[in-house]
């Protein structure tokens, strides 16, 4: 059975994030004792208000940043190809066309592009493009571009993805029709994703877990966890218990703006 | 009477508004060509009736006749010229897209090059050439070599300036990408800092072509005037001392035929390989 579909207490340990501080500049400190569990098929949104180290956890947890205290632990170590990542932007390259721009992460392997073609039209599939192959950035919309900067990022199967709100700047309809994507992409491929929002709504409807988090400084005020079955659908966002699992997270949310202000 | 009776559509499923963009843009592409021609006859007119009805001295104002006299009878004196020149321009753009494009990469893969050498090419760049050529001229035993140098100072900078620039510039998140998937220093360079780089790098090559020659008009007239006569400005300054004004005017103007032709040259270069993504060589909508 894939280790999405086991339920939550049972699924095997992926990503073990212990007590992890990051100070800048000797005295700014923008995340405070982060302690997570990430467990493989986790869906999990870090949420909160803007300065509460929800970017910063997620930078950590590339490899970007070290963290000043504290340990991120892979299970079984990591390997160059067990990460993913997507950004606010597309972050594409305009000169390169679609395909080449999904290819970048083989290419940085050593890996030409006829030896990938079928991984990378397989991935432009999933996300609905493989008509755009051939077609540069600046021919698509916002929300095109974002589905090759996803494409790109689950093209070499990684065990995480790391998305840092990637559809901020998307308009609602837009954004709704990318989270039903998703949540299907990644029913398809079996991944894990750590998401970085300030939407209730959307942490809501995507993942089994939600971390609010609370600002200067930067730290974790709760955990929930949102039991509803996946394959979510649109008719998930007019449910009752959706309503009272957004009610939740807001409340967890307001909490951590109170405590802040 | 029905609204579609009112609008008045005359070619199925083209407005009058979109009508009306059609017929401007016609007349734009015509009159981009026509009006400069027209420009260029009715100037070349009226120099020609200023020096015939003034009855100006050749010696001061030769008239477009005797200039074009002089382009055709002194052809055999001006195309080696121009062949000289040419070679200066050409020779030194070519050295200064080298040395700038390498500069400007072991400036962006050590800082401590960069520290170092940086002044220093500000320095080269903002002495005035025309005092430096005296100088290349004296230690430099071959004039073409002296006169080639003095080009090159003055074309390589804004190659080294904006390739630096643009090898910097890379998108910030892709930078990010390429430390994830664990992209090598060349990798970088290859497929992030280059192409970011292209687009700063033909803008440089630009005026870089025109100051080329400039640089080599400069040499020419500086060094070419210890009696090794070069190119077309050192045959231009002897025409000055000659009074022979026919051929100064003649050398004058393919001086100037040759930067249209080198701008020419970059544009297309430019064109070519920025048409297909970059923001600079598209084309909008309605405009």
């Amino acid at each position: 059975m894939p280790p999405q579909d086991l339920p939550l207490g049972q699924r095997p340990r992926l990503l073990d994030v212990s007590h992890v501080e990051k100070t800048f500049n000797g005295d700014v400190v923008a995340l405070k004792d982060l302690s997570l569990e990430v467990n493989e098929g986790d869906f999990i949104s870090l949420l909160g208000p803007s300065g509460c180290g929800k970017s910063t956890a997620l930078r950590l947890i590339s490899g970007l940043m070290h963290p000043t205290s504290g340990r991120i632990n892979w299970s079984g170590g990591q390997g160059a190809d067990d990460l993913g990542i997507v950004f606010q932007e597309p972050t594409l390259m305009p000169w390169a066309t679609v395909a080449e721009n999904v290819w970048l992460p083989f290419r940085l392997r050593g890996q030409s592009y006829v030896s990938v073609r079928d991984e990378i039209l397989e991935a432009l599939k999933l996300v609905g493009l493989d008509k755009f192959q051939n077609a540069y950035p600046r021919e698509l919309s916002g929300g095109m571009k974002m589905r090759v900067a996803i494409a790109r990022a689950m093209v070499t199967h990684p065990r995480l993805i790391l998305m840092d709100e990637p559809f901020a700047a998307l308009d609602e309809i837009t954004r709704f029709k990318l989270n039903n994507d998703l949540l299907e992409l990644k029913a398809k491929i079996g991944c894990t994703v750590i998401f970085v929002t300030h939407s209730v709504f959307e942490s809501v409807f995507l993942s089994d877990r939600i971390i609010v988090m609370a600002a200067r400084p930067g730290r974790v005020i709760r955990e929930l966890h949102v039991d509803a079955p996946y394959p979510r659908h649109e008719d998930f966002r007019t449910s009752a218990e959706y309503a009272a699992f957004t009610r939740q997270a807001s409340e967890a949310l307001h909490d951590a703006m109170g405590e802040a202000a | 009477m029905s609204i579609a009776e009112e609008a008045p559509v005359t070619i199925a499923g083209v407005d009058v508004e979109e009508q009306a963009r059609a017929r401007r843009d016609r007349i734009h592409r015509i009159a981009k060509w026509t009006l400069p021609s027209l420009v260029m006859v009715l100037s070349i007119l009226a120099w020609h009736l200023y020096v015939t009805i003034g009855e100006i001295p050749h010696y001061i104002l030769p008239g477009p006749v005797r200039v074009a006299q002089s382009l055709v009878e002194d052809w055999a004196l001006l195309w080696p010229a121009m062949m000289i020149t040419s070679r200066l321009t050409i020779l030194a753009l070519l050295m200064a897209i080298v040395g700038g494009v390498v500069l400007a990469v072991a400036f962006t893969q050590s800082k401590w090059a960069e520290m170092s050498f940086f002044p220093y090419a500000v320095i080269l760049q903002v002495t005035p050439v025309i005092a430096i050529a005296p100088l290349l001229q004296i230690y430099v035993e071959s004039a073409f070599v002296a006169a080639l140098l003095c080009a090159w100072i003055v074309a390589f900078f804004p190659i080294l300036s904006n390739t630096t620039i643009g090898l910097k510039s890379a998108d910030h998140n892709l930078q990010d990408l390429f430390t994830i998937y664990g992209a090598t220093r060349w990798q970088r360079l290859r497929y992030l800092a280059a192409p970011s780089a292209l687009p700063f790098f033909l803008g440089g090559l630009k005026i870089a072509g025109g100051l080329a020659l400039i640089g080599a008009v400069v040499a020419e007239f500086v060094i070419g005037r210890a009696g090794t006569g070069l190119g077309l400005a050192s045959t231009l300054l002897e025409a000055s001392y000659r009074f022979n004004f026919g051929r100064l005017y003649a050398a004058l103007i393919l001086i100037s035929l040759m930067g249209v032709v080198i701008f020419a040259i970059m544009s297309l270069i430019s064109h070519l390989a920025l048409r297909s993504w970059h923001e600079s060589a598209l084309k909008r909508e309605g405009q």
